[in-house]
């Protein structure tokens, strides 16, 4: 590095007071129905609980615990409390065991503990289904999971499809009390950046929250000095992109879920599936997450050699060396053992799947997409991908990179993938197509007709005070990628000669092997080594706007201590392990530490099913 | 000075009495108090009068008058009488009228006569009348209790949360009891009355007869009786002029007097100081006021005598001059008097001015006083004065005296020389708290500006402490004397938010009501005094102005309000729902949005409520997905509405995956082709055709070949028919579903593969140029671990692939050649690397000599 001396990153908050918080909540909350009763837990919050409370809290006069599914409950219990996420689906769920118990005459008490809270359309169906007067309700506000040291999730994957597909803006609210939250614990931030509609009214919800509550933070020593909110759709192409970082590949994989992961017996070796915490706890995980998979292997067997020397120790010991190396070493030994051999594991199981000949082609055709040569020659690829029925998803992740780097297909590919897509696959992925669409993932190159339209119907919109805040369903359609352009502003495609060095790497491209410096990273380093959205106002308005920038009372540069440096990547939408692993790089580079709040960890994969209307 | 104990008159050993008068009443009464309702409200409250409530006159002429007054006599408002026949007066807390009329109607009015709401005290009283009432005030809040024609009593502790409560019966009473007054202890309310010699206690579920400690047997009947202001005391007057003393309980005697006087008194009311140890009660009649105690004197006040001042060494018997009708207002730390034409205040001298100014007082306070004047006279007696304090040790408390008696004049004069006392002496104190004196400096001018008679609130000092300036702040915003409210916040430096805010917004309330003005004027005046005054709830002044029917006057105001939040609820109230739909947008609660939608929804017709939605995308797609998951037959209306073709057609696709049979598949589909047609998407339209061609024939399919066909795409139709040798069927559904051969070249060969049906295969192979090669042969051959079917297609692979495909069917020789023949070195190398040396040595040499003979060139 240069002349100035790199200053190491600051620690990361601790954010296990957001797990005690939510536990605390959870144990009053479920006292405020005494006596026994059964629990019934919503599905996507089991792994989250999991996280923050073991069995025994639930166990608090509990009886049993059931999951929210659609089969009748069994329960005898005269108490039900539902613990639940704000969904239309599972109230008419708990609706129709209320009716259910009215048909046969029974009497119990029904409370539904909401999380992260309630909305007005959840007592809606209630109302309508005649079960309001019967049942009690109450908030779990639990809005944060801190998933490692500096991952935070909201742990709303329907965040994406609810916002950006169906223009849905409930959780915007949840989103700005989550703000609220994490500054009122660690804050107050002194500078808040942001870029995209839902990240500005988040924005600004949370900023007349906090004006409401009136709880000025003044005297408290922050620990986080600012903030930096993106729009999952200022940047899809680096979601799409496969993912070559171990734990990007990990999850891509075996899908990590709730920070944990399902190594199978592929993996273990065994016949059984063994579940792995995967965070900065575990030693050799924190030490590969973040590299490039080429030097993943070596740096397992490097170790497995230094841990077959500890091992062999031994050989020369007398009885008291060896009762020491028992009782001390062994222990941590076998452990580090175990976890190598996981992954070792695992790495073995990712490469079956990745060195084919079919990978190595297919991340070929993504940088050749991402530096837009040989369009012609991808678009077979593609082709070829879907008529031999090689995986729906990956299939689809390509159209949708084809489109979103060329500003839409030409209108003769776009039919002709579409038919042969729908024919690989299945008819009912014409309403997935028409998801996409909507969502501006996958579109067709014409500046025709319907889209002068469409935007003047925004524009006549705009003339409205409230336009700042509407974030029409219809925008998307308008709205071109313009990905080409903002590549060669912000030159994502790196210039090198020579080999593209993984080992050591250069700059934040490593995490695509070199070919491309993920677009939402590089918009994060250039503000906030700007201070401000100076200079990038060409970008900015390939972007489509929505930028902001606010320094209250900021300290100068040195002064303000440690938590200047540390600075909050708010992902609305969800971000994907290849840029975590990009932005703690550059943290590394520049000394300041980046703590990843998301709305959920998401991958090309979750992103395509999300687009996917299911069938039932 | 030297005549300021002119007016004190003693009473036992300690205490001094004085009255003296707060203003000269210009009300200009005619009447004679004792013919008039009369209802003074405490802590120097207002005055209600009734004239002409006598019974008899009901002459249009003399038609009762309600007049309210303020203290000082000011008219405040009047108002013909125009309800029922009334029985009593009394004031609420909150300086609220309660007239409570004949037939158990209580009507509430506030201080300008303004009608306010009413209730009754029951049903029973319709026929019983009430005979008598009394307004009492408790921890509860402001009650009312009555005796009905049948003797009963009913009360409510709280007319703001009405519960009526109806006591039971006192055994064999005929007629009304001569004397009642309501009672509380320990949070229960009783009433306590007397019939004859009796006494009787009434709660909630008994009446008992009780007997007071300490009761002369000879005492006689009781006439009169009288709860001090806290509860804690009573007192009994009996027919022989004898007065019982003692504690509410009835546990205690405190003392006896008797003053015989024989006649019935008209009022007697307590007269005591908090934390003081006399108990004294002053008992009036018509012509006759006398202030007894625990002492076998009393103070009295006749009509007769001219005398006004009595050398306190003289007589035991002291007057004070009582030469009009005159109405008692009992007060917690004294007696009001009020007559025609004054109105004064009677009570016990506080220690701190007795000290002071006893004649002849050495108390340290005395004497600082004394320092302080002989100082203003330049003289050197301020000197020895002072010595003699300080020799004591006593300059604070001397200090501290002045400061306090300051808060019981009345007179600036006097509140002036004693704080000039307090100021010298503080001077020779090093270090003394400066708090107390500033403290008493402030609320001294406060007091002084509320009493002047303009204002006429004429609270004491200790009446002030114990009311707090919050309530005397409301009582001065109830008056609607918002600019002398506004200069005691700002004076006294109240924090914005309880102070000046809450004043603008009962000023901004009351603004509202002025009909006289254009709704741009009081809005402009109000958004002009308020502006963004913290804690001003426009929303809050809105509401009031709507309520007085000024809707358009309230969407201004509301347009001031910061927080959208607090505009939406009012203007649904107020009918606006397109306004508060967006404003609810804006707001960005959801929440708030659903609100509004479904209050248009049941509000509009469901054509306006959809044309309404379309306006507002936020609302709309929040709506679209409530109906998503709860209402699907609302949706297709929606879209219906909109002219939406396209997702129409989305919706039927949607919907014919619940159709369990295919017919009800079809026609959902069929409906969606329509859709997509008139939305002029005709790639997807062709899509559902095709779909529906596809439901058809797996379903004949499923019937002849009895294996489930439906729901599998085109693709894996016809890779099943492939693999279950139905090769015709297959070959018919290529060409009827204009399949790309190169897709169905793949599909055939991996088809053919998994079947393993390789004779078919190298037919195929031969039926015509493959379009996609013949690596995949080669690949797929692999794949199913056929070596030997591999290495027929391998030969056939263009030579640009052939290395490649030498190299899978693991013919090393061969590929070297092909390699060697491209004078390919990265071919060679790829060859090179799959060779092992045990193995492949002469494939090896032949290589790295071709590589050589290349590098060579």
């Amino acid at each position: 590095m240069a002349s100035t001396a790199r200053r190491d990153a600051p620690e990361p908050p601790d954010f296990g007071i957001l797990k005690r918080l939510a536990r605390d909540q959870l144990i009053y909350l479920l006292e405020q129905l005494p006596g026994r009763k059964d629990l019934f837990i919503e599905p996507d919050l089991m792994s989250p609980l999991d996280r923050i409370a073991n069995v025994s809290v639930l166990k608090h006069e509990v009886d049993k615990l059931y999951r929210v599914e659609n089969r009748p409950a069994p329960s005898t219990s005269d108490q039900l409390c539902f613990l639940v996420r704000p969904r239309v689906r599972t109230m008419r769920y708990i609706a129709d065991i209320v009716n259910a118990d009215k048909m046969s005459g029974r009497s119990r008490k029904y409370k539904i503990i909401f999380s992260p809270q309630k909305f007005y359309a959840c007592e809606m169906v209630l109302e309508e289904e005649g079960v309001f007067g019967d049942v009690t309700c109450d908030e779990w506000s639990f809005y944060l999971l801190p998933l490692d040291e500096d991952i935070i999730s909201m742990e709303l994957p329907e965040f994406f499809r609810d916002y950006f597909l169906e223009g849905d803006h409930r959780w915007i609210n949840s989103v700005a009390r989550a703000l609220q939250l994490l500054n009122s614990l660690y804050g107050p931030f002194s500078r808040v950046y942001g870029i995209g509609r839902c990240a500005k009214m988040s924005y600004e919800l949370w900023r007349d929250l906090e004006e409401e509550s009136e709880n000025d933070g003044q005297g408290r020593k922050p620990e986080i000095g600012n903030i930096f909110l993106m729009d999952r759709d200022m940047d899809y192409v680096t979601a799409l992109c496969s993912q070559v970082v171990y734990e990007g590949l990990v999850d891509d994989t075996f899908r990590i879920k709730c920070g944990s992961v399902d190594f199978g017996p592929e993996v273990t070796s065994s016949d059984k599936s063994i579940k792995v915490l995967l965070n900065a706890q575990d030693k050799i995980f924190s030490q590969i997450r973040n590299e490039h998979f080429s030097s993943v292997f070596g740096f397992l067997s490097q170790k497995s050699r230094n841990l077959q020397a500890q091992y062999d120790r031994r050989q020369g010991m007398d009885i008291k060396q060896m009762k020491n190396f028992v009782s001390q070493e062994l222990k941590g030994l076998k452990q580090e053992h175990r976890l190598l051999s996981l992954h070792i594991g695992a790495c073995e199981s990712i490469m079956k799947k990745k060195t084919k000949q079919d990978f190595q082609e297919m991340i070929k055709v993504e940088h050749a997409l991402l530096e837009g040569f040989d369009i012609r020659e991808s678009t077979s690829f593609i082709e070829e991908h879907i008529d031999r029925q090689v995986s729906p998803i990956e299939s689809l992740r390509l159209m949708c990179l084809l489109s979103i780097t060329e500003n839409g297909l030409i209108p003769k590919d776009y039919r002709s993938l579409k038919t042969q897509y729908l024919q690989s696959y299945g008819p009912e992925h014409l309403l997935t197509f028409h998801n996409l669409k909507r969502i501006g993932l996958l579109t067709e190159q014409a500046a025709g007709e319907t889209l002068t339209a469409v935007e003047s119907r925004v524009s006549k919109l705009v003339t409205d005070r409230a336009a700042g805040k509407i974030t029409d369903a219809f925008n998307s359609l308008a709205k071109k990628s313009n990905f080409r352009a903002i590549s060669k502003k912000l030159s994502l495609i790196p210039r090198v000669d020579g080999e593209y060095n993984l080992k050591m790497p250069p700059d934040m491209a490593y995490v695509f092997s070199g070919a491309y410096t993920p677009l939402s990273c590089k918009i994060v380093e250039q503000v906030l080594e700007r201070r401000g959205w100076q200079g990038l106002e060409e970008v900015v308005r390939l972007l489509n706007g929505n930028e902001f920038a606010m320094a209250d009372g900021a300290p100068e540069d040195g002064a303000g201590g440690d938590a200047q440096r540390v600075v909050v990547a708010v992902f609305l939408g969800g971000c994907t392990f290849s840029e975590i692993a990009a932005l703690r790089f550059l943290g590394k580079e520049r000394g300041c530490r980046f703590i990843f709040l998301t709305t959920a960890i998401t991958s090309s994969a979750r992103m395509m099913e999300a687009m996917a209307e299911a069938k039932a | 000075m030297d005549c300021y104990t002119a007016n004190w008159n003693p009473l036992g050993e300690e205490a001094f009495y004085r009255k003296f008068e707060l203003y000269t009443m210009e009300w200009g009464l005619k009447e004679d108090l004792r013919d008039c309702l009369v209802a003074a409200a405490p802590y120097g409250g207002p005055i209600a009068l009734l004239k002409n409530n006598a019974r008899k006159e009901k002459s249009p002429s003399t038609r009762p008058l309600l007049e309210i007054y303020s203290a000082s006599g000011l008219l405040l408002a009047s108002i013909p009488w125009k309800s029922g026949q009334l029985v009593q007066l009394g004031w609420t807390a909150s300086e609220d009228l309660l007239c409570i009329q004949e037939d158990g109607t209580v009507l509430i009015y506030n201080l300008f006569c303004e009608f306010k709401r009413h209730f009754s005290m029951g049903n029973e009283v319709l026929q019983n009348h009430v005979l008598e009432a009394k307004v009492f005030h408790t921890e509860y809040g402001t009650g009312v209790a009555i005796l009905t024609g049948a003797h009963r009593f009913s009360l409510t502790t709280n007319i703001d949360d009405l519960k009526l409560r109806r006591m039971p019966e006192v055994p064999g009473l005929q007629k009304p009891p001569s004397c009642w007054a309501v009672l509380t202890q320990d949070r229960v309310t009783i009433v306590l009355l007397a019939v004859g010699q009796d006494l009787y206690l009434l709660d909630n579920t008994s009446c008992s007869v009780v007997t007071p400690p300490g009761m002369s047997p000879s005492a006689g009947a009781y006439l009169q009786m009288a709860v001090s202001f806290n509860y804690r005391c009573l007192a009994l007057f009996t027919d022989t002029g004898y007065i019982w003393m003692g504690l509410a309980t009835l546990k205690d005697k405190l003392c006896e007097f008797n003053s015989t006087i024989r006649s019935p008194p008209k009022q007697m009311v307590w007269c005591t100081r908090p934390r003081s140890r006399q108990r004294a009660v002053v008992v009036a009649w018509d012509r006759q006021l006398m202030v007894a105690g625990d002492s076998t004197e009393c103070i009295r006040a006749g009509l007769q005598p001219p005398a006004t001042f009595f050398p306190r060494a003289l007589s035991g018997r002291h007057r004070f001059v009582l030469d009009e009708d005159s109405y008692l207002v009992p007060e917690p730390d004294g007696v009001r008097i009020l007559s025609r034409t004054s109105h004064e205040f009677l009570h016990e001298i506080p220690e701190a001015s007795q000290e002071i100014f006893k004649i002849a007082s050495m108390a340290p306070g005395a004497l600082l006083l004394e320092a302080q004047k002989e100082y203003e006279k330049e003289s050197q007696k301020a000197d020895e004065y002072l010595r003699e304090i300080k020799d004591q040790k006593l300059l604070p408390e001397a200090v501290s005296q002045c400061i306090e008696a300051a808060g019981y004049e009345h007179e600036p004069e006097t509140q002036k020389s004693l704080l000039r006392a307090a100021s010298f002496g503080k001077c020779f104190i090093d270090k003394f708290p400066p708090e107390s004196f500033v403290r008493m400096c402030q609320d001294l001018r406060v007091l002084n500006s509320i009493r002047d008679y303009q204002i006429g609130i004429p609270l004491t000092f200790t009446q002030y402490k114990r009311l707090t300036v919050e309530v005397l702040l409301d009582r001065l915003v109830l008056r609607r004397l918002y600019p002398l409210a506004i200069r005691i916040c700002e004076y006294l430096r109240l924090p914005e938010i309880q102070g000046v805010s809450r004043i603008l917004a009962h000023w901004a309330c009351y603004k509202v009501q002025q009909k006289d003005k254009s709704d741009e004027e009081v809005a402009y005046a109000i958004n002009q005094k308020l502006g963004d005054t913290p804690g001003i709830s426009y929303s809050e002044i809105a509401a009031r102005a709507y309520d007085c029917g000024r809707t358009e006057l309230a969407i201004k105001l509301l347009e001031y309000e910061p927080r959208s939040g607090e505009q939406v609820p009012l203007l649904l109230k107020m009918k606006r729902s397109k306004l508060a739909l967006s404003k609810a947008i804006e707001s960005g609660d959801t929440d708030l949005v659903y609100t509004v939608v479904l209050h248009l929804k049941n509000e509009l017709n469901r054509g306006t409520f959809f044309m309404t939605l379309q306006n507002q995308p936020v609302a709309l797609s929040l709506y679209r997905q409530f109906c998503k998951h709860q209402e699907r037959e609302t949706l297709k209306d929606l879209y219906n509405q909109d002219d939406n073709h396209q997702e129409l057609g989305n919706f039927h696709v949607h919907s014919s995956y619940s159709e369990k049979r295919i017919e009800g598949r079809v026609g959902a589909l069929q409906n969606a082709v329509d859709e997509y047609y008139k939305a002029k998407n005709e790639f997807a339209a062709k899509a559902t055709e095709d779909q529906i061609k596809l439901l058809r024939l797996q379903r004949h399919l499923q019937e002849d070949f009895d294996k489930p066909y439906l729901d599998l795409s085109l693709h894996n139709t016809v890779s099943t028919l492939i693999q279950d040798g139905h090769h015709k069927k297959a070959e018919q559904l290529y060409r009827d579903f204009k399949i790309p051969d190169k897709r169905y070249w793949w599909l055939k060969i991996s088809a053919l593969a998994t079947r393993g049906d390789w004779e078919e295969m190298e037919k195929f192979s031969k039926s015509k140029k493959s379009p996609i090669g013949y690596l995949p042969f080669v690949e797929i051959a692999v794949k199913h671990h056929n070596r030997y079917e591999a290495k027929k297609y391998a030969p056939r692979v263009t030579p640009e692939q052939r290395v490649k495909a030498f190299i899978l069917v693991g013919d090393l020789e061969q590929a070297a050649d092909a390699a060697i023949e491209h004078k390919n070195e990265a071919e060679m190398n790829l060859v090179l690397s799959k060779c092992s040396a045990a193995t492949d040595s002469a494939v090896m040499e032949k290589l790295n000599r071709a590589r050589a003979q290349l590098l060579k060139k």
